[in-house]
């Protein structure tokens, strides 16, 4: 029998892909067969947005090695430049999937300029600053979804700070986004497959970027960044590549999130500082660094708090504690050496190595 | 006159901003972490006053000096068990992390314990406003004393560090920790006292705040918190006149562009002008700019 030879990498590659391929299937089968609750329906398309922002999450944070609190920001962006495009074109374009389809290109394509925006102070901070920033931009971006107000007639787009009467709209004029109420009457194209199309394609291009040239070069910024400099590497290029693609990603799943609810608001808790912390627990909860683990981390920390009521007072105080304890267990030197310790001492009492040991 | 007006409001809020960017700074400068659960300290800080105003009739001193004592051991404490054992970890990300871990424990723990519900904070000051230039000028009590808080706090923290063994521990701390180690100087105990220093002003800061803003949430440190933050960073992290300099500036930034660009903006406002100054100057008005050795 001739053995397929697939290196370690793209095998792992393959148990994610199948692992979501999986899981929508089974979804899908008991969707069709009207088991699922319509609470459980509705959290599907969420949870894709949710893995969506987690996976190009951790590319900045796993893989890049920086901290980034604005995620949310770069999904606001997208669902309201989205959302716009198909208010606008509902009537000019019909079909919905094409409509859709530009509508999320569209979405990731803004996020990503922005991406480039951010990404100019980046190349200047670094860690805590490079932290701050983004948390900086991320409200800046709330603060003026909040208040923009954006009417279209014949004589073009119009657009206010202050109050939606002040657009001064012609008669055939429509307003689009009415400052704090936001937009609403988006057409509701999201879907699960579309979603989980978008989680495929995600998958597909940053673990495929993560295992090229480009992405060991990511990450050899992030182990040694001076280290990678003297050796050729372009730091700040790449570093930008990275927020541009994470910001894309984002981007394209706040367009899956416009369509998906009949109105949307920049209100409330949706884009701000604590949704990107709500992701940034789901990366470090799945391991960071860990691109199936984010996957795993967000369906379970999405359905969970849903699933126990009971809890639902308790549940981010849980999340707190659960956060400082990974943290702590994982990278404390002292929790290193003694997680070492217990390594060796297993080690010799059952006399055998796994693989991991021989290559240490 | 309105001008003036509005210039003393935001003095007033800068120096708040002051004090909290004090803790940051102070923290930054020696352990080199950003504490992202000092403006939840504000907020628990607060919340005790109220409660040991309202619920026990305490003097409003002595239960700001209550509060203090609560939130130096809650600092030291958080500092202990949360910080410490990643000081010396592999990556910066895992204490930033955890900071955030901590905030949100702060955050949820308050929730729990006092509801979302607002709590109306009545004003620890008990001084009339001074009316100038027949009425047309009022300076509130609240705002007197808070200047007035702020640069006893500033001349007396510069002293400390300057004149005392416990500041040039510190300053010795911010240099070189190894160093300092070998000099015979408690590291541990050093980063712990800042973290004492700075949790005692965030106690102060809340009464002050709260009195002239009163409404009382559990989340009502995080955004005052930030903006400290971001104060600190445009004075120059690690640098105590650059926090002053850098809260006042942001105060008024805050103040004047709610008054004439936008109310609902100016949080934006005072972001960008971060954004800005990072560009401009990563280091900030008063920062020193340390060349990274390999």
């Amino acid at each position: 029998m001739k053995k397929l030879n697939i290196s370690k990498t793209s095998r792992s590659n393959f148990i994610t892909y199948g692992m979501v391929i999986v899981l929508a299937a089974l979804m899908m089968i008991l969707d069709g067969a009207g088991v699922l609750s319509s609470s459980m329906r509705g959290f599907l398309v969420p949870m894709c947005i949710y893995i969506i922002m987690a996976v190009s999450l951790n590319l900045v944070v796993g893989i890049l090695g920086e901290l980034s609190l604005g995620h949310a920001g770069f999904m606001c962006i997208g669902a309201y430049t989205s959302a716009v495009f198909s208010k606008c074109m509902v009537d000019t374009i019909t079909f919905a999937p094409l409509r859709f389809t530009i509508a999320i290109l569209i979405g990731a394509a803004c996020a990503a300029v922005f991406g480039v925006l951010i990404g100019i102070p980046v190349l200047r901070l670094k860690g805590d600053y490079l932290a701050i920033v983004t948390l900086a931009f991320g409200e800046i971006i709330k603060n003026i979804c909040n208040v923009i107000n954006l009417g279209v007639d014949s004589a073009g787009m119009h657009i206010s700070f202050d109050k939606a009467s002040d657009l001064n709209l012609a008669e055939d004029g429509q307003i689009i986004i009415k400052g704090s109420q936001g937009i609403s009457g988006t057409p509701k194209d999201s879907t699960f497959l579309v979603g989980v199309i978008l989680v495929m394609i995600t998958l597909v291009v940053i673990l495929n970027l993560i295992n090229s040239r480009t992405g060991r070069a990511i990450m050899s910024i992030r182990d040694n960044r001076i280290a990678a400099q003297s050796i050729g590497i372009d730091v700040t290029k790449y570093k930008l590549m990275v927020f541009t693609i994470s910001a894309a990603f984002a981007g394209a799943a706040g367009a899956l999130y416009a369509h998906n609810y009949a109105t949307l608001t920049a209100t409330g808790d949706k884009f701000n500082y604590n949704a990107s912390i709500m992701i940034l627990v789901y990366v470090v909860l799945g391991g960071i660094g860990n691109i199936r683990g984010s996957i795993i981390a967000t369906i379970i920390l999405y359905i969970l708090p849903e699933k126990l009521r009971f809890l639902k007072d308790y549940r981010m105080l849980v999340y707190a504690i659960v956060l400082i304890l990974v943290m702590l267990y994982n990278w404390s030197p002292k929790m290193q050496e003694y997680r070492e310790v217990l390594r060796l001492k297993l080690k010799a009492k059952f006399g055998k190595l796994n693989k991991e040991e021989s290559i240490t | 006159m309105t001008f003036l007006n509005y210039l003393i409001n935001g003095l007033s809020l800068g120096s708040v901003y002051a004090i909290i960017a004090l803790g940051y700074t102070m923290v930054y400068g020696i352990a080199k972490m950003l504490n992202f659960a000092h403006g939840d300290i504000i907020m628990v800080g607060a919340y005790i006053i109220y409660y040991s105003m309202t619920s026990f009739g305490i003097d409003p001193i002595l239960s700001i000096v209550i509060s203090m004592v609560l939130c130096t051991v809650l600092g030291v404490v958080i500092e202990r068990v949360a910080y410490r054992p990643l000081r010396n970890a592999s990556s910066s990300l895992a204490v930033l992390i955890t900071a955030i871990g901590v905030s949100y424990l702060l955050q949820n723990t308050a929730l729990l314990m006092f509801s979302a519900n607002t709590k109306t904070f009545s004003s620890v000051v008990a001084i009339d406003p001074i009316k100038l230039f027949d009425g047309q000028l009022t300076i509130s009590g609240e705002a007197i004393v808070t200047i007035a808080v702020c640069i006893v706090i500033m001349v007396g923290l510069t002293l400390f560090v300057n004149k005392t063994k416990a500041g040039q521990a510190m300053q010795a701390v911010s240099e070189d920790k190894g160093a300092a180690q070998l000099m015979g100087i408690n590291v541990n105990g050093t980063i712990a006292l800042t973290f004492a220093i700075g949790s005692a002003l965030a106690a102060v800061a809340g009464a002050l705040m709260c009195s002239t803003y009163p409404n009382l949430t559990p989340y009502t440190g995080t955004m005052p918190g930030i903006k400290a933050f971001v104060a600190a960073v445009f004075g120059g992290i690690g640098s105590i006149p650059g926090a002053m300099i850098g809260g006042l500036l942001i105060g008024i930034i805050e103040i004047l562009g709610k008054a004439y660009i936008s109310s609902q903006l100016a949080d934006a406002i005072v972001f960008a002008v971060l954004i800005i100054v990072l560009l401009v100057k990563p280091t900030g008005i008063l920062g020193k700019n340390i060349q990274e050795k390999v």
